[in-house]
């Protein structure tokens, strides 16, 4: 009997495992092969030859490739740090609303809906005046309405992750604290945020390792410029893959940005312990 | 002032700042492009549907909005019975290697969609499936396909285990309780998770970027960002292209808005 269950669970989860197995985990192995190669499609006589690591060495002596590193990681940590903190403040204020909560969690769930290159165009829109072209034209203020329209997108969202883990703490400590005489901010730091420490470690991976893969948003508002100033590290690949062809050197990019997101979730597991992820409300 | 005084206020500025940007690109996108970076009135007295009706009819949005149709709706139809399956026996059978399996769905979903383009590109092509919907449904599984699994796999949790057991007791074959017994109470569970993958599916740029070439087979993200106009940049129309890509996802967080919430937050917070 039990064996049969066994087998019947295999028997159903195999289709599904093995589209992932095939298209998702597959590429990933194909890509690491690939890039040991020398394939450029715009130079088809050049056939597809094995140069070892030398894709990995040319990207690693590449300014581009280090500074689209570095660019990655600036937005993740700035739009982040913004994204925990206001989703925080929104979070504990719609916490404590008594009437109206479904409309303004209708409004809050808009931004997370709307297609991100749709986010990125209306705040590109937004700063586009005539005069405000100079937001664009300058490498760092050319930062400035991409992280906005980042915060914008997400930051409800966090707010509702947050949401859901305030909603699980027992009123009843806040009533004990307030008869003892502790003040709003001292609830604040003594209740809601030890006990919201799970929550808010989920959204701070979950849009780390998110904010990381930002492609979309920058392609519409600058497309990487001024020059190269706001390319991301997923920018730079994409045109080494699909503008120049460079198919082995472009595989080689893939494989970094998967190792770096790949260390960073394996990290943020670490720090959190895999069972908060894995089991869910039970 | 205390603190339930000002809480309305609070709430309705954060309401007006998430609400405004997209009030303004829906004002926008009725207003005469020669009036727009003039003074827009914030509450408009002239309409026009000059913009709407050029991107229908030079555009060609249409066909991107039918594009984006099929493509997330043939997604969501594969991905949601064979993920539901698999999610089922991930949740209730008595399953070796659960939590590694479960731990790797989520890694997947976690994946750079960068990372495997170039893999991607070369598979397709050598299958000639470059720009056609088949070239994009097969790279669409790989982010839908793990984000139905762990939708599910929460939403079967949460399912009371006594009925199915009551069943199972009854002398009711397995397969037999999921058809007249799980199914049954899993419709809201699987509606949920289908709009969520739809609405996934529905605003995925980078793989349609990636893996089309034209606008006879541009979905609607695509089609917008590279809306070029011959001297400057077509702004009316950008945002009437932008407006016609988010009604259905609006419409959709309108009807839906409880559930997506509870599906989306069920599998995450609680430790």
């Amino acid at each position: 009997m039990m064996r049969d269950e066994a087998r019947l669970g295999w028997a159903m989860a195999l289709p599904a495992l093995s589209v992932i197995a095939l298209i998702a985990l597959g590429p990933i192995l194909w890509a690491a092969w690939e890039s040991l190669f020398l394939h450029d499609l715009r130079m088809p006589w050049l056939g597809r030859r094995f140069i070892g690591a030398q894709n990995y060495v040319e990207a690693f002596s590449e300014p581009r490739f280090w500074e689209g590193i570095g660019h990655t990681a600036v937005f993740a940590a700035v739009s982040v740090t913004l994204e925990i903190v206001l989703g925080l403040v929104l979070a504990v204020t719609v916490d404590s609303m008594t009437r109206g909560r479904g409309i303004v969690r209708t409004a809050m769930l808009l931004p997370w809906a709307v297609p991100t290159v749709v986010v990125g165009l209306v705040w590109r829109f937004i700063f586009e005046t005539p005069t405000g072209l100079i937001w664009f034209a300058d490498p760092v203020a050319a930062w400035v309405p991409i992280i906005l329209a980042d915060v914008w997108k997400t930051t409800p969202f966090v707010a509702l992750l947050l949401l859901a883990g305030l909603q699980n703490i027992e009123r009843s400590l806040y009533e004990a604290a307030q008869i003892d005489g502790a003040g709003p901010w001292r609830q604040f730091t003594a209740i809601t945020l030890p006990l919201l420490k799970p929550a808010l470690l989920v959204a701070l991976i979950f849009r780390t390792v998110d904010a990381f893969r930002v492609f979309d948003v920058i392609y519409v508002m600058t497309g990487g410029g001024p020059g190269t100033a706001t390319e991301p590290i997923a920018m730079y690949t994409f045109s080494a893959l699909l503008e120049n062809l460079r198919f082995g050197y472009g595989s080689a990019l893939s494989v970094v940005v998967f190792a770096v997101t790949f260390l960073l979730a394996l990290v943020a597991i670490r720090l959190t312990g895999p069972r908060a992820l894995v089991e869910p409300a039970s | 002032m205390s603190w339930s005084m000002v809480r309305p206020w609070a709430i309705g500025v954060m309401v007006a700042a998430i609400l405004f940007p997209l009030y303004w690109a829906a004002v926008a996108s009725f207003t005469p492009e020669s009036q727009l970076f003039g003074q827009v009135d914030l509450v408009p007295t002239r309409l026009v549907l000059d913009h709407y009706r050029a991107v229908f009819s030079e555009r060609a949005l249409g066909t991107a909005v039918w594009n984006s149709l099929v493509v997330a709706g043939a997604t969501t139809l594969l991905c949601v019975p064979v993920g539901a399956m698999c999610a089922y026996a991930l949740a209730r059978l008595p399953f070796r290697g659960r939590t590694v399996v479960l731990t790797s769905v989520l890694a997947i979903s976690m994946f750079p969609q960068i990372s495997i383009v170039s893999p991607l590109y070369l598979l397709l092509r050598e299958l000639r499936l470059i720009d056609t919907y088949a070239g994009l449904v097969l790279p669409y599984l790989t982010f839908a396909m793990p984000l139905t699994i762990w939708l599910l796999v929460g939403f079967f949790r949460q399912l009371p285990r006594e009925l199915e057991e009551a069943a199972l007791m009854d002398g009711a074959s397995r397969l037999r309780t999921l058809r007249t017994i799980v199914l049954p109470l899993s419709w809201p569970g699987l509606t949920t998770t289908a709009i969520l993958t739809f609405l996934y599916c529905w605003n995925e740029f980078l793989f349609a970027l990636c893996f089309t070439l034209g606008p006879d087979r541009y979905t609607v993200p695509v089609a917008i960002a590279l809306f070029r106009g011959q001297y400057q940049v077509p702004w009316g129309q950008i945002l009437a292209g932008a407006l016609v890509a988010t009604l259905p996802v609006a419409m959709l967080v309108f009807l839906a808005q409880r559930r997506i919430v509870a599906g989306l937050t069920s599998g995450a917070v609680k430790g």
